[in-house]
């Protein structure tokens, strides 16, 4: 992981709904807390441009995806859970617990 | 007087449905999937459940101009193309065209993490917006359940499944779900209780190496169906669905009768042959001539420009066709002119269920009127005596409803009591001819009798036939004291009875001679004594005549003496004669 690598998030959303506002408020306070600067987050809604959701096979919503660094990684859900959140995004490693 | 007790309610709308184009479905669902619904599809791998959605799918873009969009779950959109374009399908040129629309949704588990609440809505965009793109009207999933394999938290898997035919039914599309079969339950994940409107179950058995699939529907709301198995087969035009035909015997008949080609044959069916549209066994032993009667039959037919379709099992068409012009029949000519198709196959080939699949759909394409069957007895080599004869039941219900001939050959064994037959569909036909061997004096020769024939007055003679360059002969019956005579023992009694004839007429000739040398005779005497009589009479009249002209010359004589005499001329000397008062009267 080098300091210059750049992450690239996309977080789909479905209009205003309460998922996806909590979803995104999550989101920011977790790459400031561990990204910081070193990301983008591109907030893609589905209402508005739902030929977009078959690219990145979205089906659940809200959905994260981490296009880079790779691999590809999906998170679903509005990212209430910061464990699994950092998990997701290799952030941390997973536990033995899981 | 009262209508019939099971009509349904007038006031009850009749269910709209959407027709699926799948030959055979849309008889057994009374029309279709319900429109506006959501439809399951259920069964094992393997068993066609994709297939006969994407059918649905594409007929209903290409026959019924209603636009589709199928989500495919498990297979690529390449992988599919390739899948249905065995079947003829042109997946890739309807998507191009715009009437279907495929999406790949992957759902893989490891690829997701879940972080807290979420909703499907993701989906449902992509639904919505393939729906919107070409306005669809039906919607594959296939398969629903892949979301199970890929999401973990049923709670909102089930919340979200439940909002998502809602919402189907809301876009008023008809919807085709597919769910694999699970243990004990129609599907894994119970997917039956979110559709509830139509349930059709898709099994493929495997029975002593024989596969064969079925389809039944479990429950159709608001439809009267058939809860029975109806077989189907997946050929190169598609699923085609064997619906069960009418085992209500309502069966038109006709007074029509067609010649069976061989024409003393003809006369012991009450002079004019087999009755159209019935069913005409022929059963005999190995060589006794039932494949030979067939030829005849449909020879006959081909003639008549009537189209015969030969179902084969144990003989190639080469060899039949080979076989029979050695008999003088050539169906060569009648399969150039496409009036007779011969379909031959092994009956261990296939289920029974695919056999008579096969059968009707070979006959719904080149609609013939002969149809025969030859021998029905091999079909015992794939299903038990029951089913076989269940089997042969519903071809002949087919087959008669069709108005067609239906003309099957049996082979008995040889020390079996001939009128007993394995298959026993003795009592479905309603022409049986049994040929058999008499074996008698040191040989064995060819006889056949019509054992049955209904709605016919029929010959209940054995009457003794050759195979000869020609066809058919049959030969004239002679009845010895054990029986029919056949062969040499015929031959002998023949020459017997014409050698007995023979002399008979010799006999006759003689005593007519006899008679004639008779009459001569008698005529030789008539004639000796007529003249005999003559000349007697020739004499007597003479005497006669001499006497007269005495008796005449004595008279004048008198009277010349009187009149010289001058003697009393007042008083006749004599009293008048007859003889010469006739004298006088005629001077």
């Amino acid at each position: 992981m080098t300091e210059a690598e750049r992450w690239q998030l996309r977080l789909y959303v479905a209009g205003k709904s309460p998922k996806s506002m909590a979803a995104f408020a999550n989101l920011t306070k977790l790459c400031e807390e561990h990204l910081a600067d070193r990301y983008t987050i591109e907030v893609i809604d589905l209402i508005e441009h739902p030929q977009l959701a078959a690219g990145d096979q979205i089906v659940a919503i809200p959905t994260l995806v981490r296009k880079l660094p790779e691999p590809l990684r999906r998170i679903v859900g509005d990212l209430s859970n910061t464990e699994r959140t950092l998990i997701g995004l290799q952030l941390r490693p997973a536990t033995s617990s899981d | 007087m009262a209508k019939a007790v099971n009509s349904k309610s007038p006031k009850h709308p009749r269910l709209p449905k959407a027709p699926t184009g799948i030959q055979g479905l849309d008889e057994i669902t009374d029309g279709g999937f319900p429109r506006g619904r959501p439809t399951l599809i259920c069964g094992s791998a393997g068993c066609g459940k994709t297939l006969m959605a994407m059918e649905f799918l594409i007929r209903g873009a290409t026959e019924y101009g209603e636009p589709g969009v199928f989500m495919a779950f498990e297979e690529t959109s390449e992988e599919l193309a390739q899948n249905v374009s065995s079947l003829g399908f042109d997946l890739d040129k309807l998507i191009a065209d715009k009437q279907v629309v495929v999406d790949y949704v992957r759902v893989e588990r490891n690829e997701i993490e879940e972080t807290g609440d979420y909703d499907l809505e993701g989906l449902f965009v992509r639904l919505g917006y393939a729906i919107d793109t070409v306005g669809a009207k039906r919607v594959v999933l296939d398969t629903i359940e892949a979301l199970f394999g890929g999401l973990s938290n049923q709670g909102i898997l089930r919340a979200e499944l439940r909002r998502l035919f809602r919402w189907l039914k809301d876009k008023g599309v008809t919807a085709v779900i597919t769910g694999e079969r699970g243990d004990g339950e129609l599907t894994r994940h119970g997917l039956e209780e979110y559709v509830s409107d139509c349930v059709v179950f898709l099994d493929h058995r495997v029975i002593e190496q024989v596969s064969t699939r079925r389809i039944r529907i479990v429950k159709y709301r608001g439809t009267v169906h058939g809860t029975n198995e109806y077989p189907f087969l997946i050929d190169e035009d598609g699923i085609s669905v064997l619906p069960i035909t009418s085992l209500g015997l309502q069966h038109v008949v006709t007074d029509d009768r067609i010649p069976s080609g061989v024409t003393r044959l003809d006369a012991m069916l009450g002079g004019k042959g087999y009755f159209r549209a019935s069913t005409i066994l022929v059963s005999g032993t190995a060589g006794s001539g039932k494949s030979s009667l067939a030829a005849h039959f449909i020879d006959a037919a081909c003639r008549r420009k009537e189209k015969c379709l030969y179902f084969a099992f144990e003989e190639s068409p080469a060899q039949i066709v080979r076989n029979m012009r050695s008999i003088g029949i050539d169906l060569e000519p009648w399969v150039t002119k496409d009036l007779l198709r011969f379909r031959a196959m092994r009956s261990s080939m296939h289920g029974l269920e695919m056999h008579l699949a096969t059968i009707h759909k070979i006959i719904r394409d080149y609609r013939p009127s002969v149809v025969v069957v030859d021998p029905v007895g091999s079909l015992l080599q794939v299903g038990s005596l029951k089913d076989t004869t269940a089997m042969l039941t519903r071809l002949t219900d087919f087959l008669k409803s069709e108005g067609i001939t239906a003309f099957f050959t049996n082979l008995t064994a040889g020390d079996q009591a001939l009128e007993t037959s394995d298959v026993d569909i003795s009592s479905l036909v309603d022409t049986w001819l049994l040929l058999r061997d008499i074996e008698l004096g040191g040989e064995r020769n060819r006889a056949m009798y019509v054992l049955k024939s209904r709605g016919m007055a029929h010959s209940n003679q054995i009457r003794e036939f050759v195979l000869t360059n020609h066809g058919i002969d049959l030969l004239d019956v002679y009845l010895g004291p054990e029986g029919v005579l056949t062969g040499s023992a015929r031959l002998s009694q023949e020459a017997r009875e014409k050698a007995a004839d023979a002399a008979r007429r010799d006999t006759v000739a003689g005593r007519l001679r006899e008679l004639e040398v008779k009459r001569e005779a008698l005529e030789a005497r008539i004639g000796a004594l007529r003249m005999e009589f003559e000349a007697t009479e020739h004499a007597t009249r003479q005497g006669i005549d001499r006497d007269q002209a005495h008796d005449d010359a004595m008279l004048r004589h008198r009277e010349a003496m009187a009149a010289s005499r001058r003697a009393d001329q007042a008083v006749p000397a004599t009293p008048p004669t007859p003889t010469s008062k006739r004298q006088r009267g005629a001077r």
